[in-house]
C-alpha cells in the first residue's frame, strides 16, 4: 500500500464550500466581504448557534466545540452542494472542549470525584466528530487531529493527502473553544473560532479556489503571511484555527500567489492559491 | 493487578506498567516531564527502535519523516495532579505547571519527534480508542502524496483519573481482571502503553518475515457517543474496506485480533460484524486480557501483537476468560495456537463511533 515518492499524484484540491465562524464573523458570505475590505471587520464576541440537526437530547448537552464545527461544518457542506453521507472527514483542533475539561479537573480535584458519563464522552478529542457523524448520518471516516498551533495546517495536510490519495471530496473542520480559569492562565485563547472547508480532487462549477502543495518545498521554515488588518491579524495570532485566515483572505479577493500559514516551530506550509 | 494508581478508590483492575515513575527525560526535554511522555521514552528506547529511526532518518533526511502518534488523553494526569494544587487565594496553578508540553493533546508528538530529532510532519491522532489504528491510515496517505517518505507512528496512553473515573462513571470497567468474550464478562480493565512502528515503503528485497501493511478500513457508525452499532454496521465496514485495499477476501485472513473489550456491548456488536463477513472458523482472540485496554494505544500495541504473531507463528489466546459466551460464536482461541500465519486482521473501536481495521501479512 505504500507507493515511491516519484508515483506522487499532484496535490490540487479545489475549495467547494466555506463555513466560518468567529468573534466578529457569522458565516462565509458576510466574512468573505469583511476579508476582502469591502466590509470593515469589527471583533465581537463569537455567537454560537445551537446544532439542531442533533436529537433535542444532545443538542441540549452540546458544548461551544460541538457548536461551532457542526455549524461550520454544516455552512461548507451546503455550500459545496455535496451529501454527507459518502463525505470523509478531518477534524482538528488545538484543546477540544474547554469548559467540559475544567468541570472534570475540577471534579477530580475534589472529594467528590464521580463525573457524570456524559462529561466523560464528551471529553474525548473526537466529540465533535462523533455528533457530526450522528447528525448527519454519514458513515465515513473521520480523522481527528491535533498540532497545537499548528492544528489548521496539519488537518489541511491531512484533508488535502486524503483528497489527493483517495480521489475523494473532503470537509476539513478546525475549531477552537477558550478555557475558562485556571487553564485559561496557561492557554489564553480570547474566544471560539471555526472554520470548514469542503476540498475536492475535482473542479466543479460551484469551485471557489484551487490550492496545490508542491510535496518537495511546501514545508518551509518561510515566516507566515500576516493580514493586513490588525484586527483580523490579531486574531489569526490568537486562536489557532485562526492561522486560516490568510488562506481564506486570497479566496475573498481571489489572490493567485503562495500562502504560508503557521505549522511547528520552524516548520511552516505553504500553500499554492489561485482563483477559480 | 487491583488499581493502586496513585490515590483512585475503585474497585477495579488496571494494567500499569512498571517502572515509568523513574524513567528520567533528557534535560533539554525536561519540560515535557509527565506520565505520558516517561512511558512514551520508555516504549522508544525497547527493542533498538529509536536506533532503526536514526538510520531511517539517515536515510531519507530528518524533514522527510513524519510522526504520528495516538492518544486519548496524553499527559491529562499533570492537569488533574495541577488541580489538587491551585493556589488557595488565587486559584492559579503552581507555577512549575507547563501546559503545552504535558497536558495538550499534541504533546506527546512533540515530545517523540524531539527525541527521535526529526524534523518532518508531526500529528497526534486523537479519535478515543481507534487513535493508534488510525495513524497507520493518516500516514499511508502522506506518504502517497509524496510529502514524506518514511513514518513513525505509534499509541501512547497513560492511566489517568479521568479515564479512570469516566469509564466507572459509564458502567464499562469490570471489578476484575477483564474476560473479553466470556458469558460473564462485565466490562474493561484500563491499561496503558506505548507502541511504536517504523513505515518505509516496500524495497525490492524483504526478508521473510519482514512485516507488510497491506489493507486498512475506517469507518464511522453514526449511532451513539459511548454505545457501538447494535448489529457492528460501522465495525464491518472498516473490515470489509481493510480487505478491499488489500485485494484480501475474508478467506485470506488467518487471524482476527479482535477490538474485544469485554464490555457486553462491544463483544456482541464485534462477534455480528465479524461473523458475517468471515463466518465463524477464523480463529481470534482479544489480548486485552493479557494488556488491559490501553485505549488511545491499543491499535499501536495490537499492531506490534499482530507482527508478532506473523514473525512468530503463535496466535496468543485470550486470557481470563473461562467460559465462552455461547452468543458469541467465533472460533475465539482460549489457548496459544503454534501456527504460520500468512495475513492477520486487527480492529480497533472507539467513543464517538469510530472504527479503524488494519490487515497486516508476511513478505514471505
Amino acid at each position: 500500500m505504500t507507493h515511491p515518492a516519484s508515483a506522487a499524484p499532484s496535490l490540487t484540491v479545489y475549495v467547494e464550500g466555506i463555513g466560518l465562524l468567529g468573534p466578529g464573523l457569522t458565516g462565509w458570505a458576510p466574512g468573505r466581504e469583511q476579508l476582502a475590505g469591502s466590509t470593515p471587520y469589527e471583533a465581537a464576541r463569537c455567537v454560537l448557534p445551537l446544532p439542531m440537526a442533533l436529537p433535542p437530547a444532545e443538542r441540549r448537552r452540546a458544548g461551544a466545540v460541538v457548536k461551532v464545527s457542526l455549524a461550520v461544518g454544516q455552512e461548507a457542506v451546503t455550500a459545496s452542494g455535496l451529501s454527507t453521507a459518502r463525505l470523509p472527514s478531518v477534524f482538528s483542533s488545538s484543546s477540544g472542549d474547554a469548559i467540559n475539561c475544567h468541570e472534570i479537573c475540577k471534579a477530580l480535584a475534589s472529594g467528590d470525584r464521580l463525573i457524570s458519563p456524559t462529561r466523560f464522552h464528551n471529553s474525548v478529542h473526537n466529540a465533535s466528530s462523533g455528533y457530526w457523524s450522528i447528525s448527519s448520518g454519514s458513515m465515513a471516516t473521520s480523522s481527528v487531529l491535533c498540532a497545537y498551533d499548528g492544528s489548521f495546517a496539519a488537518g489541511l495536510l491531512e484533508a488535502m493527502a486524503q483528497a489527493a490519495v483517495d480521489q475523494t471530496a473532503v470537509l476539513l473542520v478546525a475549531y477552537d473553544t477558550d478555557y475558562p480559569e485556571p487553564l485559561r492562565s496557561v492557554r489564553p485563547l480570547p474566544d471560539s473560532f471555526g472554520v470548514a472547508l469542503v476540498l475536492a480532487p475535482q473542479r466543479s462549477e460551484r469551485s471557489l479556489a484551487r490550492w496545490t502543495l508542491a510535496p518537495a518545498t511546501c514545508l518551509t521554515a518561510a515566516s507566515a503571511t500576516t493580514m493586513a488588518d490588525s484586527a483580523l491579524e490579531q486574531l489569526r495570532a490568537s486562536i489557532p484555527a485562526a492561522r486560516c485566515l490568510p488562506l481564506l483572505r486570497s479566496v475573498a479577493t481571489q489572490d493567485a500567489g503562495k500562502v504560508v500559514i503557521d505549522y511547528l516551530d520552524g516548520l511552516q506550509l505553504a500553500v499554492q492559491v489561485e482563483p477559480c | 493487578m487491583p488499581c493502586a494508581f496513585d490515590t483512585v478508590d475503585l474497585p477495579t483492575f488496571v494494567g500499569e506498567v512498571a517502572g515509568v515513575d523513574a524513567v528520567v527525560l533528557p534535560a533539554a526535554l525536561a519540560a515535557f516531564d509527565c506520565r505520558n511522555n516517561r512511558l512514551a521514552l520508555l516504549g522508544l528506547m525497547q527493542d533498538g527502535f529509536a536506533e532503526a529511526v536514526a538510520a531511517a532518518s539517515q536515510k531519507y533526511g530528518a524533514q522527510r519523516i513524519g510522526v504520528f502518534i495516538g492518544t486519548s488523553t496524553s499527559g491529562i494526569l499533570q492537569t488533574e495532579l495541577a488541580y489538587r494544587r491551585l493556589d488557595p487565594v488565587t486559584g492559579a496553578f503552581p507555577p512549575d505547571f507547563s501546559y503545552r508540553t504535558t497536558h495538550n493533546t499534541f504533546s506527546v508528538a512533540d515530545f517523540t519527534r524531539h527525541v527521535l530529532a526529526l524534523a518532518g510532519p508531526a500529528v497526534v491522532v486523537s479519535s478515543a480508542c481507534s487513535s493508534s489504528a488510525k495513524v497507520f491510515a493518516s500516514a499511508r496517505r502522506m506518504m502517497a502524496a509524496g510529502l514524506i517518505d518514511a513514518a513513525v507512528v505509534g499509541g501512547v496512553d497513560s492511566l489517568c483519573l479521568t479515564t479512570l473515573y469516566g469509564f466507572n462513571s459509564l458502567g464499562l470497567t469490570s471489578t476484575r481482571a477483564c474476560r473479553p468474550f466470556d458469558v460473564e464478562r462485565d466490562g474493561i480493565s484500563i491499561g496503558e502503553a506505548a507502541a511504536f512502528a517504523l513505515l518505509e515503503p516496500v524495497p525490492e528485497h524483504l526478508d521473510d518475515d519482514a512485516v507488510l501493511l497491506l489493507g486498512i478500513g475506517e469507518s464511522s457508525d453514526a449511532h451513539h457517543m459511548s454505545s457501538p452499532h447494535p448489529e457492528g454496521l460501522g465495525a464491518r465496514m472498516a473490515m470489509q474496506d481493510a480487505l478491499a485495499t488489500a485485494g484480501l477476501g475474508a478467506a485470506d485472513i488467518d487471524y482476527i485480533n479482535l477490538h474485544g473489550t469485554a464490555t457486553p456491548s462491544n463483544d456482541a456488536a464485534e462477534t455480528r460484524a465479524v461473523a458475517t463477513l468471515f463466518g465463524s472458523s477464523t480463529p481470534c482472540s482479544s489480548t486485552k486480557g493479557a494488556t488491559g485496554h490501553t485505549l488511545g494505544a491499543a491499535g499501536g500495541l495490537e499492531a506490534v501483537i499482530c507482527a508478532l504473531t506473523l514473525q512468530q507463528g503463535l496466535l496468543p489466546a485470550g486470557l481470563n476468560t473461562q467460559q465462552l459466551d455461547p452468543d458469541l460464536p467465533l472460533n475465539y482461541l482460549l489457548h496459544n495456537r503454534e501456527q504460520a500465519v500468512r495475513r492477520v486482521l486487527s480492529n480497533s473501536f472507539g467513543f464517538g463511533g469510530t472504527n479503524c481495521s488494519l490487515i497486516f501479512g508476511r513478505a514471505g
